[in-house]
């Protein structure tokens, strides 16, 4: 599997850098239209660890994840510039393909998006059969096993033929997690993912976070620093589009380095 | 990727990335395909009608009614004249009625009565026209015995209407409400206010949805048939017969000679040149798009 | 004191209000009109109407032996209307899905307003357009080659001529495109993004994003613009009376798409002014036109319906 994307993201040997991260950026910039969200952002995202996003709001976090992706530059207007590399290769190198990029790295919005008209067993199985995979038998064994992954399959396991719609807030939330857990990506990008749940869900969600980093590569921007602290292994801090602060989370949230990030730990600002 | 790893998958992936991308591209393909399609047969005509109505166009063409039928010659101006004088009268009726509804659902039409009264405006503006036709038949002209083009003024009224009321109550729906408030603030009774403040600042929007309507309504040929018959002859009264533009091409289209053919391509031109000029204007001086839909 | 002479009885409307109901009512005098309309056709059809004449397929308007039969016509309007639909809808689809998916913007503003201009032309100068180019298209490119190799198929017997009902119903596509493409392109712009970046997220190409995230949401809008479109081409009356052939009674009946045939629409167009005032012919026209009235009126409150739905949607959701 990763051979050929490999293939598909070939690029110099020259390019390639350390391969004990998953991801890196390299001066890192994004603009809205002339706004500039995003400030030379350096970043290095180790695998199978779970990276925690923090910052007030608008400070460039959802920007941040979604050039992780390839999703920045799908807003009319948007801009990137520098580079992000994905298993050493710069994916916003030309010869990329975004669709590659976007099916290795999986991400669930900050407001739940299901597909509404959609069965929620259709919701689940629609990046699967994207690849091909029409199988049946094979498809509801990844359905079932995404659902309960996603704290759901208990709850709708007799409705799977009901609308995406039918659900509430917090269940279309973890429909999309399923969603996205299904295709099985190697990173996974988390916007926010239980602002729309109730505490119960959401540290059942933080659970399963934990659970993933085995497989997968986490990256969760989140506003609650009490979520930072417990699930994440690594916690970045942004402000106003710049990378303030990026270090082992017991050290950001017992010892910051700078000032800025301690006020806003301790809640002084945003 | 385990589950598509342990089936040896690979390869399988790859072959589906490229159907996958294939398919992208092909759809790509087919709806451009689609626009190209489409714009074919406009193109076809503004080309044939140019082509084939130019030969038609001199001196004569336009200062003269037809001939009797069979003898080539004459000209159009007497249909010219129906047309316009049908635009005219249409719009002595429609204009108001159409305006002052717009502001009724735009200002007051908050109610079960202004759905109604929308709703009723769209069904309308969709309606098969002959059918408004047979109506103004079966009531102007048979109550005045004769055909009429005031009876046809009054089925074209009944087209113009909705699409009037339409442009108007979205453009009124535009302005500001702190354009309102402030008015009213000064004393200026709500009436005075929508009518010379709220209309005057949506006006743009109020004379696009009059030359649409126009537009329209030039255009039309099946309720003027039960209503206003067509006719040899120039303008004689309301109570006659009349001809139109779009009769006239009926007419001629059917007729079996050589020279009929023509004058009905000359007049074809006439008429695609009222019809898209107003039309053109009218998107031109309103760029936004509401007035665009369905009309 | 009495309450009367404090606060003397109001005679008359504040002028505010007076102004509200004028325009209440001057509004009201389409809902009046359509009411009418209803009424009219109905009193006028009364004489002719019965289930001989719907199902009926004899037509002789000749005072002695008349007799008034419209389902060829109704037959003929329908086997247009869904030639229309058949070719027309999915071209208008794929118009919609190139404007508000695909095309760069400064060639989506020129499209759009071509489309537009598509929709300003006349219905005559179609009418005359099929009659002197279109029709020879129609006959060459497609009826000769149809009926060389699926001649023996019924719907294709018949010498290809032009005049007939497949061009009359291909006319009719060519007609409601830019009305079903509009519609459909603003129901597909309604679609929150959210839902293109879904799919996106999935790994989808382009064309994966505008069937799961784009058509999927957006159906319901998309049936409710075809719907429109059927309710344009049920309604349509020059272009087709100049193409489809004009046949009468059991000739009409629509039984091979190389025949000449006739619609609602079409049948009033020919007829009304030849009607003898004497005999039922003009109350059998009329009779035909309240048919094609509820017919469109159907057609229409349905379109309105789901059309509707869909643009609320838009209006609630500021994504
Ligand atoms: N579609 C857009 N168009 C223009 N500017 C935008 C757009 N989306 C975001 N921005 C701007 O970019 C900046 C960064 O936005 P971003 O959504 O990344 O913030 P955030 O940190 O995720 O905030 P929040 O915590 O509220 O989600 C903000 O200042 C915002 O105003
Ligand atoms: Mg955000």
């Amino acid at each position: 599997m990763i051979g050929m994307n490999k293939e598909l993201l070939s690029v110099s040997s020259k390019e390639r850098v350390n391969q004990t991260y998953k991801i890196e950026t390299e001066n890192l910039n994004a603009w809205f239209g002339t706004k500039q969200a995003l400030k030379d952002i350096n970043i290095k995202i180790r695998a199978n660890s779970i990276t925690a996003i923090i910052g007030p709001s608008g400070c460039g976090k959802s920007t941040l994840i979604r050039c992780l992706n390839r999703m920045h530059e799908l807003v009319p207007s948007a801009k990137v510039s520098g580079k992000v590399f994905l298993d050493g290769v710069d994916i916003y190198s030309k010869n990329v393909d975004p669709v590659i990029v976007r099916r290795r790295v999986g991400m669930v919005f900050q407001k739940p998006n299901p597909f509404p008209t959609m069965s929620i067993y259709d919701n689940v199985a629609a990046g699967l059969k994207l690849n091909g995979i029409r199988d049946r038998k094979r498809l509801d064994e990844i359905v079932r096993k995404s659902l309960e992954q996603a704290w759901l399959w208990d709850e709708v396991k007799d409705d799977l033929d009901k609308p995406g719609a039918s659900l509430s807030g917090g269940q279309q939330q973890r429909l999309c997690i399923a969603r996205a857990l299904a295709v099985e990506p190697e990173v996974l990008l988390l916007d926010e993912p239980t602002s729309a749940l109730d505490p119960i869900a959401a540290s059942k969600i933080e659970q399963l976070i934990v659970s993933l980093k085995r497989d997968y590569t986490i990256v969760i921007v989140t506003h609650n620093m009490q979520q930072a602290a417990r699930v994440s292994d690594y916690t970045a801090f942004l402000y106003l589009g710049r990378l303030i602060e990026y270090d082992v989370t017991a050290k950001i949230f017992s010892n910051p380095r700078e000032e800025l990030t301690e006020n806003y730990i301790a809640g002084r600002f945003g | 990727m385990a589950y598509i790893k342990d089936k040896g998958g690979c390869s399988r992936i790859m072959q589906t990335y490229l159907v996958r991308k294939f398919k992208d591209k092909f759809a790509y393909a087919v709806c451009l395909a689609c626009v190209i399609v489409a714009v074919i047969p406009l193109g076809s005509i503004l080309f044939e009608v140019t082509k084939n109505g130019l030969p038609a166009l001199n001196m004569e063409f336009f200062i003269e009614g037809p001939r009797a039928i069979g003898e080539p010659g004459g000209g159009i101006a007497n249909s010219i004249q129906g047309t316009l004088i049908l635009i005219g009268l249409t719009s002595l009726i429609g204009v108001p009625i159409g305006i002052l509804s717009g502001i009724y659902l735009a200002e007051f039409g908050n109610n079960k009565f202004g759905k109604i009264v929308r709703l009723t405006n769209n069904i309308l503006a969709q309606f098969p026209s002959i059918v408004i036709g047979i109506f103004a038949y079966l009531t102007i002209v048979l109550l005045i015995g004769s055909f009429s083009p005031l009876a046809g003024a009054i089925a074209l009224a009944i087209i113009m209407i909705p699409i009037i009321t339409r442009t108007t109550e979205e453009s009124l729906k535009l302005v500001p409400n702190t354009l309102r408030e402030a008015s009213m603030a000064l004393g200026i009774r709500r009436w005075r206010t929508i009518m010379s403040i709220v209309l005057v600042s949506a006006k743009n929007g109020v004379v696009t949805g009059i030359m649409l309507s126009i537009s329209r309504i030039a255009g039309e040929t099946a309720p003027l048939i039960m209503t206003i018959l067509g006719s040899q002859w120039f303008f004689s009264g309301l109570t006659e017969p009349m001809d139109a533009l779009t009769l006239r091409i009926w007419r001629l289209a059917l007729l079996p000679y050589d020279y009929a053919h023509t004058t009905g391509w000359g007049a074809a031109l006439v008429l695609i040149i009222i019809v898209l000029s107003l039309n053109i204007l009218a998107r031109i001086l309103t760029r936004s798009k509401f007035v665009l839909r369905g009309v | 004191m009495d309450e009367n002479m404090k606060y003397p009885p109001k005679f008359f409307l504040s002028v505010d209000d007076f102004f509200k109901y004028i325009l209440g009512i001057i509004s009201g005098l389409v809902v009046l009109t359509l009411f009418f309309m209803v009424l009219e056709l109905f009193r006028h059809s009364l004489p002719v109407l019965s289930l001989k004449f719907v199902f009926g397929v004899n037509w002789n308007p000749v005072v002695g032996s008349e007799e008034y039969g419209i389902l060829p016509y109704i037959l003929g309007t329908m086997v247009t209307s869904v030639i229309a639909i058949v070719v027309g809808v999915p071209i208008s689809l794929g118009i919609a899905i190139y404007l508000s998916e695909m095309a760069p913007n400064f060639i989506r503003t020129t499209l759009s307003f071509i489309i537009e201009l598509l929709a300003a032309v006349p219905s005559v100068i179609y009418g005359l357009w099929g009659l002197f180019i279109f029709r020879f298209w129609v006959r060459d490119f497609i009826e000769i080659p149809l009926s060389k190799y699926l001649g023996f198929l019924p719907i294709f017997q018949g010498e290809p001529f032009g005049l007939d009902i497949l061009t009359a119903g291909l006319i009719l596509a060519i007609m409601i495109i830019p009305t079903v493409a509009s519609v459909s392109r603003e129901v597909l712009m309604a679609v929150p993004n959210s839902q293109r970046e879904a799919a996106y997220s999935l790994g989808a190409t382009k064309w994966e994003v505008i069937r799961l995230g784009v058509l999927s949401y957006a159906k319901s809008g998309i049936v409710g613009a075809a719907i429109l479109g059927l309710g344009r081409a049920v309604g349509e009356t020059m272009a087709v009376t100049m193409v489809i052939g004009n046949a009468i009674g059991a000739a009409a009946l629509p039984t091979s798409l190389f025949k000449a045939g006739q619609t609602m629409a079409s049948l009033i167009a020919n007829e009304f002014n030849e009607a003898d005032p004497t005999s039922l012919h003009p109350n059998a026209l009329v009779g035909v036109g309240l048919i094609l009235f509820v017919l469109a009126l159907t057609v229409n409150l349905f379109a309105q319906v789901l059309v509707w739905r869909i643009l609320k949607i838009k209006e609630g959701a500021v994504e």
